[in-house]
């Protein structure tokens, strides 16, 4: 208990006095997270939802293989990203390795797995309810999948969050591509990894602390974000303005006329 | 005359179910076609059938391919946007400039009597009413065949009526009708030919008055007797 509340307090005077390392380690995390979300999702959100609606001969396999990829260690990711990477392998050109890039990037690999099953789910079961009225309005089969993922955007902001959480949480990939170089690659779960093998536990527990209110105050921003525009959405103005030529011609119709 | 449709011993199948069998018909043009039989007779699959979007498995099916279509189902899906964006969708899918594409949605929105809810999220609005703006996404495409799989159905005997009057009202315009319904009164006074489908197969094909004053096989009279008890 003694270690619980000894951690708290150091998590809050950590915050208060705004030790500049440790802005640095949090913003790094936010921005590695940040980045590696959004190569993900723009290729994640895609992928699932023209998953989510296409059929294909081997579309079993294949979401057999994606699901599966859900539950990648982060290590494994690490140690591929790496091999990737390394001066031998087949981007060792890029001289990534223990760069933010290479962080971004074993990110990117580890939640895009995520993004797109999640989405894939998401509209398959939206095509299952409502995409033959799509198609019957004429959209083929990959516009289908874009207009029902403009449709679900909201629900498709929890996938978001699910993919931020899996990337700033996770420290295996992290630590294996980025070598937790101090004021280079060094991020919140390196340092924890860090100070747990130096024994300050209390400091490992507050940067904990500290994930975890990051992570929530993020959850609170999207909440908030996905709240004010379901209600600008949801607004309803009494009468919309009708052009007098529309009017016009709706006296001009009266009730023959119906088809054109 | 070349007609509308021209099916011959359709069959369709889901897995094991035979939703349709060696179904025969011929659809003109101007018909008011009524299609009624109990749940699971295969009514909603011979409408998609027609629409287009469940390919028979066997039999031959041919349609007019010139003649444009336009489906309405029994519970429309309306995106979260506004009234006529959702009314406009249909008609940018089909090849309009957007701007255009709202424009004419306006119109079509006059045309069920919304114009004034165009700024509206669609969502929001009622049973009835969405019906109405999905009858004006359908009726904007300009189809000169309009299918609808029981339209008024959850609907309060208000929004029946207007969508009925509508109906009526695009028949009038020389549009052709093809309706699936449970509401028998409704039948009488839209159809001018009925269809009395049991478990898939086409069991009885008349002219309105003649299928509820005629002799009628014996399934369908049982139904007929059923349903206006």
């Amino acid at each position: 208990m003694n270690t619980f509340s000894s951690s708290a307090s150091t998590a809050f005077s950590l915050i208060t006095s705004l030790d500049p390392t440790l802005a640095g380690i949090v913003l790094r995390s936010l921005a590695v997270s940040a980045c590696a979300c959004a190569i993900a999702c723009s290729s994640g959100l895609l992928l699932g939802a023209w998953l989510g609606v296409s059929r294909f001969r081997g579309r079993g396999a294949v979401l057999a293989v994606l699901n599966t990829a859900l539950a990648l260690p982060s290590v494994v990711v690490g140690l591929v990203v790496y091999l990737l990477l390394s001066r031998t392998g087949p981007l060792g050109f890029l001289g990534w390795l223990f760069s933010f890039k290479a962080m971004v990037l074993a990110q990117a690999v580890l939640v895009l797995p995520v993004v797109t099953a999640l989405v894939r789910q998401t509209i398959e079961d939206a095509d299952r309810s409502h995409g033959e009225q799509f198609q019957s309005l004429g959209a083929r089969r990959f516009m289908r999948s874009l207009i029902l993922l403009w449709d679900e955007r909201y629900a498709l902001l929890t996938v978001l969050i699910a993919a931020f959480g899996r990337a700033i949480s996770e420290v295996g990939a992290v630590m294996v591509v980025g070598g937790n170089i101090d004021g280079f690659t060094r991020v919140m779960t390196t340092s924890i990894a860090l100070e747990t093998s130096k024994g300050d536990l209390p400091l490992a527990l507050a940067l904990g602390i500290l994930l975890l209110g990051v992570v929530l105050l993020l959850n609170m921003l999207i909440a908030l974000v996905r709240r004010w525009r379901e209600q600008l959405d949801d607004r309803l103005p009494d009468v919309a303005p009708v052009p007098a030529s529309v009017l016009a011609a709706q006296s001009a119709q009266g009730v023959q006329g119906a088809q054109p | 005359m070349k007609p509308l449709f021209n099916l011959h011993a359709v069959g369709v199948q889901f897995g094991k179910f035979r939703a349709l069998t060696a179904c025969t018909l011929r659809v003109e043009a101007g018909e008011r076609l009524a299609l009624v039989g109990s749940n699971g007779s295969g009514k909603s699959t011979l409408l998609r059938t027609l629409h287009g979007l469940v390919r028979p498995q066997s039999g031959g099916f041919w349609h007019d391919a010139q003649a444009r279509q336009a489906m309405l189902f029994q519970r429309p899906y309306m995106l979260r946007a506004s009234v006529l964006n959702n009314v406009a969708l249909g008609l940018w899918l089909n090849g309009l400039p957007w701007k255009q594409a709202r424009d004419q949605a306006l119109q079509a929105l006059g045309r069920v009597g919304l114009a004034d809810l165009a700024g509206r999220n669609a969502k929001a609005l009622s049973g009835g009413q969405q019906q109405r703006v999905a009858l004006a996404r359908a009726w904007a495409l300009r189809p000169q065949v309009l299918l609808l799989d029981e339209p008024t159905a959850s609907l309060d005997p208000t929004a029946k009526r207007e969508v009925e009057r509508l109906m009526a009202e695009f028949a009038d315009g020389g549009m052709t009708l093809i309706f699936s319904s449970h509401n028998l009164g409704q039948v009488k006074r839209l159809a001018s030919r009925v269809i009395y489908l049991e478990h898939g197969r086409l069991v009885a094909d008349l002219p309105t008055p003649d299928f509820f004053n005629g002799p009628l096989p014996a399934a369908a009279e049982h139904f007929l007797k059923g349903e206006l008890a």
